[in-house]
């Protein structure tokens, strides 16, 4: 049985807070409670983040339900003597506003967050099953083991979740052709090789909540009958791979891993593969590769990774935040998942706000939330009160929008309906006074940097597209410059080897086609070098 | 059972085409189109990654690759539309706008798969700037490969090749994106690594990125020496295809023209490496007989394959006691023609120069051997000769492709000339001889032989058809007059693995075994003229086989040159001087 206390505080540790300093006000927090003799009452707890990123070390109060953002150690006297002791809130330290706090945005927009992938970041500690398991974790897996495989990608076709890594391939449906598969042996892969620039939400499921992976990709071993699992975790993510770890080994302690699960006959073994970094063993097929541990790249598609996947037997591939999503679509039904969202995308999507914005971080919304309320209600507007400039959503494999494009509800539609991407969720805020060039030439020099070279467009024409937009920001493009560009766009879609080679257009067609004044005026300013004039 | 038939649309007509056939196999057998390819070679190198063979597939956003994607049922493809050509030309020049433009003085200049699409595309101007900026170095390591990485477009066929073919695994790709390169273990460069030298990867390679060692300077410079006897040994393989690169049909047999021309160089004599084919034979006969008689190491395996030798002492080498101590038939032929030779003509072995007209790549390392001066050592102490004096047996290699080259730049036109013979003696040779060029040669040819020597009765039907053929490995049991001998044949050293792994785990159920390091054999080799004909080495076996049905002599033991030697010179075969003069030793390379 848990002690009970009466105020509780929160301190979100992750990679990013531990960098701040998060562990040090953690242990002076505790020896100050203790000194003050107040151990009794009060309990420090810790947490995954809470989605807020720029306030440093964050500390929340409970039941006061106070936020304090850039606590050092030399204000913890203050707030332990101050509020503990004498109920008075250290306003200089305070903010204002809480990202994981629906009632913030609600009092003030009347918009809330609805969390369902996050349903435990920040409130549980990530470390602790037993937290997990007191907000009913596992339970979705004890359910899943009384129903028949079938009927459990039944229920996940029916709540119409989509892959939530950018392509939105239907959940239930890659389930369900792994399962048909007549195999010796099949593969659950967890896809946590966090790339794509801007995007950081899977770090936050795996710091905040690594039962939940572990959970779901149990389920989907019950459902498509694999015994196997790995997440493949970008190798920076030392945290999310410690805590991973961890939950694994009191999981399989408890006897939710391991053999004969839960007294049923089902076995399932679950391992975390570290990778080396590169962009592209995001893509499914590199990531396999990596794991065989070959050089990543991908491979010929068809057959697809559910036919022939991980040591060419079939293999369920899925992004961490569609995994989160699978137990509590198992525990409420897919009926109460399809409530959230619009008629083409089903749940909520989470979010990775950042750039000029007030409220950088993480927020789960539901599909089909335009990118106005991300910005202004729930991003709370552009830092010093500027102008939009532009806007990328999707990550640098996704589309630049201008401000025209802010009431475009993003969903997995929106791409095709609107020419806005929503790709893993990210949404990067350019204010006014951010030029739009530069910034273009950044992130052709990204493509450039990652592409793993198999391909010809792909290796050959980044470094083409790479020097063309250094060319119009150093004013020293050839009248011809637009012309190649765009041959180069139709070649990067029609002939990449993957999919990562055929997402590179995004970004600069997009801006083509909203900010084509910028590009003109470049070109219409600037003069060839004299030496670089010389054709092949 | 039965072949699933798919109905398919090609530039819309309808046919008819076999399940699990790609775009680029129905196209062609069915459609008459050829669609363009350059990484691709079937079998060996899918990688899917030049973005040449790109296909128009009604209902896909993106152009499928011909090369990898499999027809479906009612698929409906467009090999010829705008946005086909339009991909296939930006491609290729990007891949031109990547690659140096030295195209006059390139030694691929004339049969450049890169340039010949680029042609064909009708790429008449490249849009793109020129990319690359920086020279890599060229690697220069290695005896027997020169390799440019500026001219690599990165198709992979050699990194294929080497890998899934040879099991050699010397190359691969480094870096990442545009900074990527075909490279070695730690960039060493290949002659630090465990490359075999056996240049299948320059046979393969669509530009000039590998190239051979070239010697054309060097043996220019000492036939125009007058102090210099310059003799040239030419390999049997070289014969049967040497034609190919002055436009005859493939398989010709051009012995008679090569003679000449080779004479019209300047060469002193032309001689015949088939007569130490022979010699080798005799060497090596009688070595597999003295083993079965005398209860030795078995099986026997043949050390003629200098590619095979080096990949037996880097991955294999327990096995090198099973390998043949006879040197290859062209060392015998560089150790016999400076020590037998010159001492027959009266003339000073210093001043002999030994060039061999090879099929291989891997002949230009191992003359290099520090084991092959055996001639300097005969002569040493008879002519105090200085440790500073020494001299290999064999002094230059010109691949076949090289010789040719020489034969041109000398204006000869090698296709009308009058057929001659080669010099005697040493260009004497049987049948047996002429077949070391095509896998299993050397194998029938030493059953010829033993099989009189064992019996002592004349064999009643020279063809051993059983152990013929192109087959990557073939098995055979022979009846030597009631005797049964097993024997193996492995050509391509992805196929040697799998028989010498039995050998290492003692479980080889074979008395011999003759391996070759490249697939067909010599005819097949890493020196021999460059090919689009997929039956190439089919057609070069069969010239070899007419060549040794046309011998008035085809058992080496038959050669009267060969009888000469003995009699005169060597003693008996496997003699104490034999022994000396024709036999070497190996040693493990696994560690280095």
């Amino acid at each position: 049985m848990k002690k009970l206390f009466s105020t509780q505080i929160v301190i979100p540790v992750d990679s990013n807070s531990v960098l701040q300093g998060a562990l040090e006000v953690k242990h002076l927090l505790e020896e100050t409670i203790r000194t003050y003799n107040l151990a009794s009452q009060v309990s420090v707890v810790e947490t995954g983040a809470l989605g807020i990123y720029d306030q440093g070390v964050v500390l929340a109060v409970f039941p006061d339900d106070v936020y304090y953002g850039n606590v050092t150690p030399s204000d913890i006297q203050e707030i332990v003597t101050e509020h503990l002791l004498k109920g008075r809130v250290v306003k200089r330290l305070a903010i204002d506003r809480s990202l994981s706090s629906r009632r913030m945005v609600e009092k003030e927009t009347g918009k809330s967050q609805q969390k369902i992938v996050l349903r435990n970041a920040g409130l549980i500690d990530p470390q602790s099953i037993d937290e997990y398991i007191a907000r009913d974790g596992y339970a979705a897996l004890a359910k899943a083991l009384a129903m028949q495989p079938g009927e459990v990608i039944q229920v996940l076709t029916d709540s119409k979740l989509q892959g939530r890594g950018g392509a939105g391939f239907p959940t239930g449906l890659k389930w369900g052709m792994v399962a048909k598969e007549q195999s010796d042996e099949k593969y659950i892969v967890c896809n946590a090789d966090e790339g794509e620039p801007g995007t950081f939400k899977d770090r936050l499921i795996l710091e905040g909540d690594p039962h939940s992976i572990v959970e779901a990709m149990a389920i989907a071993g019950y459902a498509t009958g694999a015994h196997i699992g790995i997440v493949y975790v970008r190798g920076e993510y030392v945290m999310s791979i410690a805590r991973l770890k961890k939950a694994i080994a009191d999981a399989t302690a408890y006897g939710l891993l391991g053999d004969g699960i839960l007294g049923t006959g089902f076995s399932f073994n679950l391992e975390v593969y570290r990778g080396g970094g590169a962009y592209v063993c995001g893509e499914e097929f590199a990531l396999l590769e990596s794991i065989e541990n070959q050089r990543g790249e991908p491979r010929n598609k068809p057959p697809f990774p559910p036919q022939r996947g991980l040591f060419g037997k079939p293999t369920v591939v899925n992004n961490v935040e569609t995994f989160a999503n699978v137990p509590p679509i198992l525990l409420n039904g897919s009926e109460w998942f399809r409530s959230f969202g619009t008629p083409s995308s089903a749940g909520t999507k989470v979010f990775s706000l950042s750039g000029d914005i007030v409220n950088r971080g993480i927020v789960e919304a539901p599909m089909g939330t335009t990118l106005r309320e991300l910005v202004y209600d729930f991003g709370g507007g552009i830092t010093g009160g500027r102008h939009i400039g532009f806007l990328q959503t999707g990550g640098s494999a996704g589309t630049v929008v201008s401000e025209r494009e802010l009431d475009v509800p993003l969903d997995f539609s929106s791409m095709k309906t609107s020419n806005v991407s929503l790709g893993s969720g990210v949404i990067l805020v350019a204010s006014e006074d951010v030029p739009l060039l530069p910034f273009l030439a950044e992130v052709a020099h990204f493509f450039w940097h990652e592409s793993c070279g198999r391909c010809t467009p792909c290796r050959e024409g980044t470094l083409q597209v790479k020097t063309i937009l250094d060319a119009l920001v150093s004013r020293t493009a050839d009248p011809a410059a637009l012309q190649r560009l765009s041959r180069l766009m139709n070649t990067f879609t029609n002939t990449s080897f993957c999919g990562l080679g055929q997402a590179v257009p995004l970004a600069f067609e997009s801006a083509l086609r909203n900010f084509p004044q910028v590009f003109e005026q470049a070109l219409a300013a600037s003069h060839v070098p004299e030496a670089s004039a010389e054709s092949v | 059972m039965e072949m699933r038939t798919l109905h398919v649309k090609i530039n819309g007509r309808d046919y008819q085409v076999p399940d699990g056939s790609t775009i680029l196999e129905a196209a062609s057998a069915y459609a008459n189109i050829e669609i363009p390819t350059l990484c691709y070679l079937e079998g060996i190198s899918e990688e899917g990654a030049c973005g040449v063979c790109v296909v128009d597939v009604k209902g896909t956003r993106n152009l499928p690759r011909a090369c990898l994607t499999k027809v479906s049922e009612g698929m409906e493809i467009w090999t010829n539309t705008a946005r086909v050509r339009e991909a296939r030309k930006i491609n290729v020049e990007l891949l031109l706008a990547n690659h140096p433009t030295d195209c006059f003085t390139c030694e691929r200049t004339e049969n450049c798969d890169l340039r010949d699409l680029a042609s064909e595309l009708g790429v008449r101007e490249v849009e793109f700037p020129r990319t690359r900026t920086e020279w890599l170095p060229i690697d220069n390591t290695s005896l027997s490969l020169v390799r440019d990485p500026n001219k690599c477009i990165l198709c992979r066929r050699c990194v294929n090749v080497c890998a899934k073919v040879q099991s050699v695994y010397a190359i691969d790709i480094a870096g990442r994106g545009s900074n990527s390169t075909v490279s070695t273990f730690l960039n060493e460069g290949l002659g630090n690594v465990e490359c075999v030298n056996c240049g299948q990867c320059l046979l393969v390679c669509p530009t000039g990125a590998l190239t051979e060692r070239s010697e054309i300077p060097d043996v220019w410079k000492v036939l125009g020496d007058p102090d210099k006897i310059v003799v040239v040994e030419t390999a049997p393989a070289v014969r049967v295809a040497i034609g190919e690169e002055f436009g005859m049909p493939d398989g010709t047999q051009a012995t008679g023209k090569m003679a000449a021309a080779l004479r019209s160089l300047g060469f002193n004599k032309v001689f015949d490496t088939d007569f130490s084919a022979d010699l080798t034979i005799m060497e090596e006969g009688f070595e597999l007989i003295g083993r079965i008689k005398n209860g030795g190491t078995l099986p026997l395996i043949t050390s003629c394959s200098p590619g095979w030798i080096k990949f037996a002492e880097t991955f294999f080498p327990g096995v090198l006691d099973y390998v043949s101590s006879c040197k290859s038939p062209q060392q015998m032929f560089g150790t016999v023609t400076k020590t037998y030779w010159a001492e027959k003509m009266g003339f000073d072995p210093r001043k002999i120069v030994v060039v061999s007209v090879m099929p291989c790549t891997a002949k230009k390392f191992e003359k290099e051997r520090p084991e092959m001066k055996t001639a300097f050592h005969y002569w040493q102490e008879k002519m105090s000769l200085k440790d500073e004096e020494a001299f290999n047996d064999v002094d230059f290699v010109l691949t076949t492709r090289e010789a040719a080259r020489m034969i041109r730049e000398a204006g000869i036109d090698f296709a009308n000339l009058p057929d001659e013979d080669f010099d005697k003696p040493l260009g004497e040779s049987s049948g047996a001889g002429v077949i070391f060029g095509a896998t299993g040669g050397v194998m029938e040819a030493a059953l010829r032989t033993a099989y009189e020597v064992l019996t002592r009765k004349s064999l009643p039907r020279l063809d051993f058809e059983d152990v013929r053929g192109l087959e990557g490995m073939k098995s055979a049991t022979i009846d030597i007059d009631g005797t049964p001998l097993r024997v193996a044949i492995a050509n391509g050293l992805g196929n040697a693995r799998i028989l010498i792994e039995e050998v290492q785990k003692g479980e080889s159920p074979y008395q011999f075994i003759e391996i070759m390091t490249c697939p067909g054999g010599c005819l097949g080799g890493g020196g021999q003229p460059l090919s689009n004909n997929p039956d190439i080495k089919k057609r070069r076996a069969e010239a070899i086989y007419r060549e040794d049905a046309g011998k008035p002599i085809r058992k080496s033991h038959e050669n009267p040159e060969i009888q000469e030697i003995y009699k005169d010179f060597l003693g008996e075969p496997n003699s104490e001087k034999a022994h000396h003069l024709l036999h070497t030793t190996y040693h493990d390379r696994s560690g280095e």
